[in-house]
């Protein structure tokens, strides 16, 4: 509940932010470089002049975005490897798992790293990269979800009368799956969020001078002792967001899948 | 993969230097380049398994030499990290758990789930800026001493014991609604020594799978931290090869942190059968 409420209030201040500045994020003002948070500018400029509370309502628009983008991306890529790897078995499954394992043998943001170091730098190679490197975990539960609902009359029901495998993978099977993938596209979104950040943080992401919460961390860090609120602040949003996406994502595990529940 | 990318290797390593056609020919052929991609991957592998992982395409140093490097550095980190998400982590999910429905167990959950959202760069900075910068306790940067471990391997650590909590608490809880431990009570033995001799070890199975499976975690988090502290571990190498398109290097660590964790997951798997002797028996 409170994590709905938190993301509803990220995703309204996200969509009216043209309403809630009166600054452009891309407009350089050299004679406001680094104000410390007043009437003004709330939470101050960076060292270009720019209002950061006005970056950081717009970034929100690219963050979330990415971290959407990415999940959907997973679950293009991983809910049918799972389908066809749970469904059919022998060989494909074997084949398909196999890719999986290959791609889980990297651990954490690695994978996005690799994919980022071939495509080159940049925010739609980021959304690319996180939402590749998460796909393996949509395939892992789907495909164990798709083996303990296969065994089900329904399906065998489904089979005998003559139906096509893509019909009964998608008619029959795929609504009873939907639980795990909705919770994990849930948490994913969080998890997309700080990873494309990360990416951004590095220089791989987000280019300047493009509004993205890991961006503007990066642009903050060497201002540290001079202007910490530059670096501050969006890592308070990222926080805040994150937080709320997670509280959502832990209450429909509780109410949709409690098997997921750690 | 990577020899798809747009691009050619050649050019990267001639730099600043003039590329004519000549000289772009000259480089492929001495690094085998012209060659098909099959036979290119065989003899990458007949070199990685003599150790050859090449050379930097940026300053000609093998790339075995750089990871020695940097290893240690890393090494380190992920050690001190390790034992921080350790001691934090179980040492809040047993307080949690033994603590349940109390203020200290809302606490340590809340903390462990600002922990979860907490990207682990901004949490880095806002160490260096309070500790470093204000206090002026650690130094913010640098790779020797103890001093210098503090922090990374506080952040590091602080955010991967978040998980480790959360699932401590989960696993204890399950433990004590058994019987054995209520039938431990039962006999009047006192609670410390019930979670000593039954809670823990029982708990100790599945919280070494987590921990162990953090060690993954804190790789990938070291190519971050050490950006941030600027420690000269492989982290920050990797990081630098993906910026100046330096793909031996790439290959090189990515191949050399695959292969550490794989391994960190099959050690996981073998010290079941030690922590464990109903598998051991089995």
């Amino acid at each position: 509940m409170l994590g709905g409420v938190l993301l509803v209030l990220v995703i309204v201040a996200t969509l009216l932010a043209p309403l809630l500045t009166p600054y452009n994020p891309l407009a350089l003002s050299p004679t406001d470089r680094m104000l410390p948070p007043g009437p003004h500018h709330l939470l101050g400029t960076d060292e270009f002049g720019r209002d950061v509370l006005t970056r950081i309502l717009f970034g929100a628009r690219t963050s979330l975005r990415t971290g959407l983008v990415a999940v959907s991306l997973a679950i293009v890529i991983g809910v049918p490897m799972g389908l066809a790897s749970g469904f059919y078995g022998g060989l494909i499954d074997r084949l398909l798992m196999r890719l999986v394992d290959l791609m889980l043998t990297f651990p954490g943001i690695l994978l996005a790293l690799v994919i980022v170091a071939i495509l080159g730098p940049s925010l739609f190679n980021a959304m690319l990269a996180v939402g590749i490197s998460a796909s393996p975990t949509y395939a892992r539960v789907v495909r164990s979800s798709v083996l303990s609902t296969k065994p089900h009359f329904f399906v065998e029901a489904a089979q005998a009368i003559g139906c096509r495998n893509w019909r009964i993978m998608l008619r029959h099977i795929l609504p009873n799956v939907v639980a795990p993938i909705v919770v994990l596209g849930t948490l994913g979104v969080a998890g997309a969020i700080i990873a494309a950040a990360a990416l951004s943080f590095l220089g791989l992401g987000a280019q300047p001078p493009e509004p993205e919460w890991g961006a503007l961390l990066s642009e903050g860090r060497n201002f540290l002792l001079d202007a910490w609120w530059i670096a501050t602040f969006p890592g308070l949003a990222i926080m805040v967001t994150v937080l709320a996406i997670n509280l959502l994502g832990d209450g429909l595990r509780d109410v949709l899948d409690p098997q997921l529940r750690t | 993969m990577l020899y798809l990318t747009p691009g050619d290797p050649a050019i990267i390593y001639l730099g600043d230097t003039p590329a004519t056609p000549a000289r772009v020919a000259q480089i492929r052929h001495a690094m085998g380049l012209d060659r098909p991609l099959s036979t290119q991957y065989l003899s990458y592998v007949a070199r990685l398994v003599r150790g050859d992982l090449g050379r930097s395409l940026r300053n000609d140093d093998t790339v075995l030499g750089e990871i020695q490097y940097r290893f240690p550095s890393s090494a380190q980190l992920a050690g001190a990290a390790f034992v921080v998400t350790v001691t934090l982590g179980i040492g809040l999910g047993l307080i949690s758990a033994l603590s349940r429905g109390t203020w200290l167990d809302a606490s340590a959950m809340i903390l462990a789930l600002l922990g979860v959202s907490m990207p682990i760069f901004w949490l880095g900075l806002m160490l260096i800026f309070v500790f470093s910068l204000q206090l002026g306790w650690f130094p913010a940067t640098g790779f020797g001493g103890w001093e210098r471990l503090v922090l990374p391997a506080v952040t590091l650590g602080l955010l991967t014991s978040a998980t480790l909590a959360r699932l401590a608490r989960s696993s204890v809880l399950e433990i004590l609604w058994q019987p054995y431990i209520r039938t431990a009570r039962a006999k009047g033995l006192a609670k410390g020594h019930v979670v000593r001799r039954h809670v823990l070890r029982n708990a100790l199975i599945l919280l070494i799978t987590v921990a162990g499976l953090q060690l993954g975690d804190l790789l990938s988090g070291a190519v971050i931290t050490e950006t941030v502290f600027a420690r000269p571990g492989l982290g920050k190498l990797l990081v630098d090869a993906i910026l100046n398109k330096d793909f031996p290097v790439v290959q090189g660590v990515v191949l050399l942190i695959a292969v550490a964790y794989t391994l960190i997951n099959l050690g996981v798997d073998v010290s079941y059968a030690y922590f464990d002797p109903r598998i051991r028996f089995e």
